[in-house]
This record gives C-alpha cells, sequence and structure tokens, in this order.
C-alpha cells in the first residue's frame, strides 16, 4: 500500500519535471493551440448552428403561412362549404374549388385522394417489401446478397419523376386494357407507382431488422428440430416484427408525401369517391399543382401552405412512431 | 429421417420457394422497366441530343440547357450543403457533449429526412423568395432581381432538402471511427483539431463521400421542389452571365436566372407539352440520360460504402 503510494508520487514528480522542463515553449504553444482549438471549436459550433436554423425555419416559416390561412379562412371551411340554394335549403359540399368564385377549400376530397392512393400502396409493399427483405435476409447466398441487396438499393435510387413517366408512357394503357377502370389515370396506377417506390424502402429496413436479430435464436429453433420455414415464420418474424412495423410506417409516410408519381398518374381531378379506379388528387399533387399560379398573399396561396402543414404534420408523426419503435428494438435487441 | 422431414415440410419449402420467386419478380420489373427505358432511348442519345438546345417548339433537338440547369443547380446545392452537413455532424459527433439539446437536433434532422419534398419546396418559397429575396431587393433597391424563383433559391431549397442525408451519413462515418483511434491520438498529446483531422477524418472521408454522392443523386433527381423555383419550360438562352474583372470575362452561372432541369423536364413534356406523342422519343432520351446519371452516382457510392465498411472490418 505505502509502496504504492510512493510510486504513483514518484511518477507525478516525473510528470511534473518533464512539464517544467520544457515548459517555456509547450505553453507558448499551447497558448496559441488554444485559442486555435476554441475558433476551430466556434467555426464547427456555428455550423452546427446554421443547419440547427434552418430546421427550426421550417417550422416556423411553414406554420407561420398556414397559420394566417386559419384566420383568413377560418378552420371549417377546411372542412366543408354550406352552399345556400335558391330556396334558401342549404347544401353541404365538400369539394376543393379554390378558383372558383365561391371559393371552397374542403381538405376532405384531397386527404381521401392521398389515402385511396397511399393505403392500397402500402398494402401492396408490405406484402412484396417484407418476402424481398425476408428473401435478403434469410435465403439468399450471402455471395449473392452482396450482389443482390444494392441492386434493391439501386431500385430505391430511381427518380420519382421516371416512374411518373414510365406510368404515363406505359402502365395507364396497360391497366386500362388490363382492368378496363372508369379513368385511365385513377388512384390504383397512382397506388403500383407508389409502391415501387415503397417497396425498396419496406425491403431494405425489412432485412435490416431481421439481420438484427442474434443468432443465437436461430440456432436454438434449429436445434429444437425446426425446419428453416419454421425458423422464419414462428421465431424470426415474431421476434422482429417491431423493426418490420416501423418500415412498413415509413413506407406509408413516404406514400403520402410523394408528389410527382401522383401528380403524373392520379388523374388529379378532386373527387370525393372510395373507388380506387377513379380519378383522384392528393395533397401532394394540389401544392405542386397550384402553386406556381397562386398570387401572393390571397386565401388561396395560405391555403396551400395550410395543406403544407397537415402533410408536415402527418409525415412528422409518422416518422416519430417509427423511430420510437425502431430504438425500443434495439434497447431489446441489445440484452 | 432426414426423409421425413423433408416430407413433413412441403408447405414450409413452397413459401419459401414462392419467396424466391417474389424476389425474383420484383427484380424481373426493376429489368423491365430499366430495359424499356434503354431500348426507347438508346436511339435518340447521342453527342447531338446531349449538346444541343431544343428545336421547333421541343420536338427536335437536343437537351443540353437542362443538363446544363442540373450542373448548375446541383452545384451550387453541394457548395451549400456539404459544408453546413459535414462540419455541424462534426460538432455534433465530436464536440458537443451527450445533451437534451443534441438529441433533439438528431431527432429533428432524422424526422426532416422523411418531411415530403414538396413541403420543402413551400418552404422555400416562403422563406428563400418571399423573405430573403424580397428582403434584400429592397434593401439593394434594385428591383425585381431576387425576390423571385431563380437558380439560386432552388439550390439553396434543395440543399436544405439533402441537409439530412449529408449529416447522417457523416455522423455514421464519424461514429464507425472507433474511439481507441481518438484515444490513441490524444494519449500522444495532439490536440482536439489535430485529433479530428489526422486520425478521424481521413477514415471517415469515404463515408462523408459516400453521403455527398447519395445527396447529388437524390439533388439531380428531384422534381417537385423546384416545380415553382424557377423551373422553366423552355428558355432560348443557358443562365450564365459573363463575370468581367476589366478586361477578363469569364462565362459564370447566373444565380438570379431561371434555369431548365433536366428531371422537370421530363415532367413538362410528357404532361404539358403541345404533343406529347410527337415528343416521346425526347422523352426517352431525356429520361435514359436522367437514370445513368443517378444510377452512376449511386453505384459510385455503393461502391464506395462497400470498400468503406470492408477496410473498417479489417481494423
Amino acid at each position: 500500500m505505502k509502496y504504492k503510494t510512493i510510486s504513483s508520487k514518484n511518477v507525478e514528480n516525473i510528470h511534473a519535471n518533464e512539464r517544467q522542463e520544457s515548459s517555456p515553449f509547450s505553453k507558448k504553444i499551447s497558448l496559441r493551440q488554444r485559442i486555435k482549438e476554441q475558433i476551430i471549436k466556434l467555426f464547427f459550433a456555428a455550423n452546427g448552428a446554421v443547419a440547427l436554423v434552418f430546421i427550426i425555419l421550417i417550422f416556423v416559416f411553414l406554420f407561420k403561412e398556414g397559420i394566417r390561412a386559419m384566420d383568413n379562412i377560418g378552420f371549417l371551411d377546411f372542412i366543408y362549404y354550406d352552399k345556400v340554394q335558391l330556396n334558401d335549403s342549404v347544401t353541404r359540399l365538400f369539394e376543393w374549388y379554390p378558383t372558383s368564385s365561391q371559393e371552397r377549400y374542403s381538405l376532405v376530397p384531397l386527404i381521401i385522394g392521398s389515402l385511396l392512393t397511399a393505403i392500397p400502396a402500402t398494402i401492396l409493399s408490405t406484402f412484396f417489401g417484407v418476402a424481398v427483405g425476408v428473401y435478403l435476409s434469410e435465403i439468399a447466398h450471402p455471395k449473392a446478397k452482396e450482389f443482390l441487396k444494392p441492386l434493391i438499393e439501386l431500385f430505391a435510387g430511381i427518380p420519382t419523376v421516371v416512374l411518373g413517366f414510365l406510368l404515363l408512357a406505359v402502365g395507364a394503357t396497360f391497366f386500362d386494357d388490363l382492368l378496363n377502370p372508369a379513368n385511365r389515370l385513377n388512384a390504383f396506377v397512382a397506388g403500383i407507382g407508389l409502391s415501387l417506390v415503397i417497396i425498396p424502402i419496406i425491403a431494405s429496413m425489412t432485412e435490416e431488422a431481421l439481420k438484427s436479430i442474434p443468432n443465437e435464436l436461430r440456432m436454438a429453433s434449429y436445434g429444437l428440430g425446426a425446419t428453416k420455414w419454421q425458423t422464419i415464420s414462428k421465431v424470426i418474424l415474431p421476434a422482429a416484427f417491431s423493426g418490420v412495423s416501423a418500415s412498413i410506417i415509413l413506407g406509408f409516410g413516404r406514400a403520402i408525401g410523394e408528389t410527382m408519381i401522383v401528380l403524373m398518374a392520379s388523374g388529379n381531378a378532386a373527387n370525393l369517391t372510395a373507388d380506387i379506379f377513379k380519378s383522384v388528387r392528393t395533397m401532394t399533387a394540389t401544392i405542386a399543382a397550384e402553386m406556381g399560379e397562386v398570387s401572393q398573399g390571397s386565401d388561396h396561396y395560405y391555403a396551400l401552405f395550410f395543406i403544407g402543414i397537415v402533410l408536415f404534420t402527418i409525415t412528422f408523426f409518422l416518422n416519430l412512431i417509427a423511430e420510437i419503435i425502431i430504438n425500443k428494438m434495439r434497447k431489446k435487441n441489445t440484452f | 429421417m432426414e426423409l421425413t422431414k423433408h416430407k413433413k415440410d412441403i408447405k414450409g419449402f413452397t413459401f419459401i420457394l414462392s419467396l424466391k420467386i417474389i424476389f425474383f419478380f420484383i427484380v424481373l420489373i426493376l429489368f423491365l422497366l430499366l430495359g424499356k427505358i434503354v431500348f426507347e432511348g438508346i436511339g435518340i442519345v447521342n453527342l447531338e441530343f446531349i449538346f444541343e438546345a431544343p428545336k421547333n417548339n421541343m420536338t427536335e433537338g437536343g437537351i443540353w440547357p437542362a443538363i446544363f440547369g442540373t450542373l448548375a443547380v446541383t452545384i451550387i446545392m453541394v457548395l451549400i450543403a456539404v459544408p453546413i452537413g459535414v462540419f455541424s455532424a462534426i460538432y455534433i459527433n465530436e464536440y458537443a457533449k451527450d445533451t437534451f439539446l443534441t438529441r433533439i437536433i438528431r431527432t429533428a434532422v432524422n424526422n426532416l429526412a422523411g418531411v415530403p419534398s414538396i413541403v420543402f419546396g413551400l418552404f422555400g418559397f416562403g422563406f428563400f423568395i418571399l423573405f430573403i429575396g424580397k428582403g434584400i431587393d429592397s434593401v439593394l433597391e434594385t428591383g425585381l432581381f431576387l425576390g423571385q424563383p431563380c437558380l439560386l433559391w432552388a439550390s439553396a431549397t434543395l440543399a436544405v432538402l439533402v441537409l439530412p442525408i449529408v449529416i447522417v451519413s457523416t455522423l455514421e462515418a464519424l461514429n464507425s471511427v472507433p474511439k481507441s483511434n481518438r484515444d490513441a491520438s490524444l494519449g500522444l498529446g495532439a490536440t482536439k483539431w489535430q485529433t479530428i483531422k489526422n486520425a478521424v477524418l481521413p477514415q471517415a472521408s469515404p463515408g462523408i463521400l459516400t453521403g455527398t454522392i447519395l445527396a447529388i443523386s437524390r439533388g439531380a433527381g428531384e422534381t417537385a421542389p423546384i416545380l415553382f423555383l424557377g423551373a422553366a419550360f423552355f428558355l432560348p438562352n443557358l443562365p450564365v452571365v459573363d463575370l468581367c474583372i476589366g478586361d477578363y470575362c469569364i462565362p459564370m452561372i447566373n444565380p438570379a436566372d431561371q434555369f431548365m432541369y433536366l428531371a422537370y423536364h421530363i415532367f413538362i413534356l410528357t404532361t404539358q407539352s403541345s404533343n406529347p406523342t410527337l415528343t416521346q422519343p425526347i422523352q426517352y432520351g431525356a429520361t435514359l440520360v436522367l437514370i445513368t446519371i443517378t444510377f452512376l452516382l449511386n453505384i459510385t457510392a455503393i461502391i464506395f460504402r462497400y470498400r468503406f465498411r470492408k477496410t473498417l472490418g479489417k481494423i
């Protein structure tokens, strides 16, 4: 015990000596160095602040312009419009007609349009995306996977305008002949296009969720005599359930927010319909189509920002939920 | 025993087989889509198509102004987004302590990556054009100069759009550098900045480069936000201005000008040109060029990432 304290003191003395010996030189450098270090740190912090300011500004500007819509138009007018007929009877309309003489700003047909394209797309992509993810993680040969996974990632890199163009040039006619829908461009065609965007997202996130399942689980299952399929369906998929569902939520959020595909392939008629084979108009397509022509400061202008808020809020919460699920999953898997 | 096991699992066998079929069905669709574009587009794409301007009401000629506009916008976008993104990621990962605030920034950045691109367009319109642009115009009293949709604000908006991509991939790259590297460097007496410069950044740079390339590819393919931020159907001149110092004049990208954009060009030709069937070969050609650019960028990014992970695995 005593010996130890002495030795550590000795070490300290040696250090002190060293410091004293080189102090005149090192101190000078260290002062300059310290200022330099502080300046560099400040520089990085300033960049972080700029990034943070941009993030805050997105919230601020979106809500600043959108809230004015609430003042100018009123919340209820975003849901319905009561039209007074000549005989004083009132019909309740759910219409988006911002440019008519009696402006109608009901978001109901737009929200329904968004759901009518996004929900079929999500259902379709859940089926295909999870299957692709399971294949990549559990069945594909590791050597083949090194090549196949980037292929799926490449799929995700196709610009959406290209998918919209292909839908218009080839897809719409193909489905027109196949299904003979009410409108040539409809929610279903747009949904097919959206699923091409979401399948790679769900697939790669599912693959990651399955990969993070510890190998002991698989070994234990095989050891109990289970077959490969039994292991996948009874052990791996239930264990990765939260990760897979997070990927589906994110995919849905992406489908709601996608613009170019629905702008080009959904037909863009603000129908109040539940028919998947009719033309619809989504929230994103409405902003994209009308923002260029709207006069700044008009009610219509603020109404478009209000749609932006609705979109922002929906996708933000979907992302938040997915992130919470993923974080919980990570905590569980570290045990 | 092996036999009975296989007999029992006919169901499982069919399921696994169907998974394989589904997977190759999806890959088949991918190749069909690409094949269609290549098949239809390869006949029209040549050097003249790439380096000529559209002629005869867009039904003939090339797409050079659209390619030039795309290059100009992405260059300015990278100049804005990459420094801010990389530097702020360095701050978050290397300097800032794990406080409530940094966690909020991380969450906000993650969530920002999921915000629809059209919402960024709205933000760009409200903030960059109406607030900053109009503000500059009224202060400098230049008339309508920057307070309108133009190249600069489109680039700035796309920069904010890809900022999360740059930050997240830089954070990932910095995170993957082992802590022992930093400890070793600090233990040798290096300062914090020397450690970052000599021990962290060299190892993280392939990861950062991957994020940058992915950001460029995303920006070049993005259409929705620039619809109302200055992309034009047709412009007779390139958005170029001569920057003169004395007698020396260098042509420069004019950030206050409107521009043509490859992705927007495809959109507008398919949906709003006077005769969509007549321009279809040009549409396929432009699509082939766009998809070649994005695929080359993405493949480069994938190879970089693959090598990056491999070298890290060796350590």
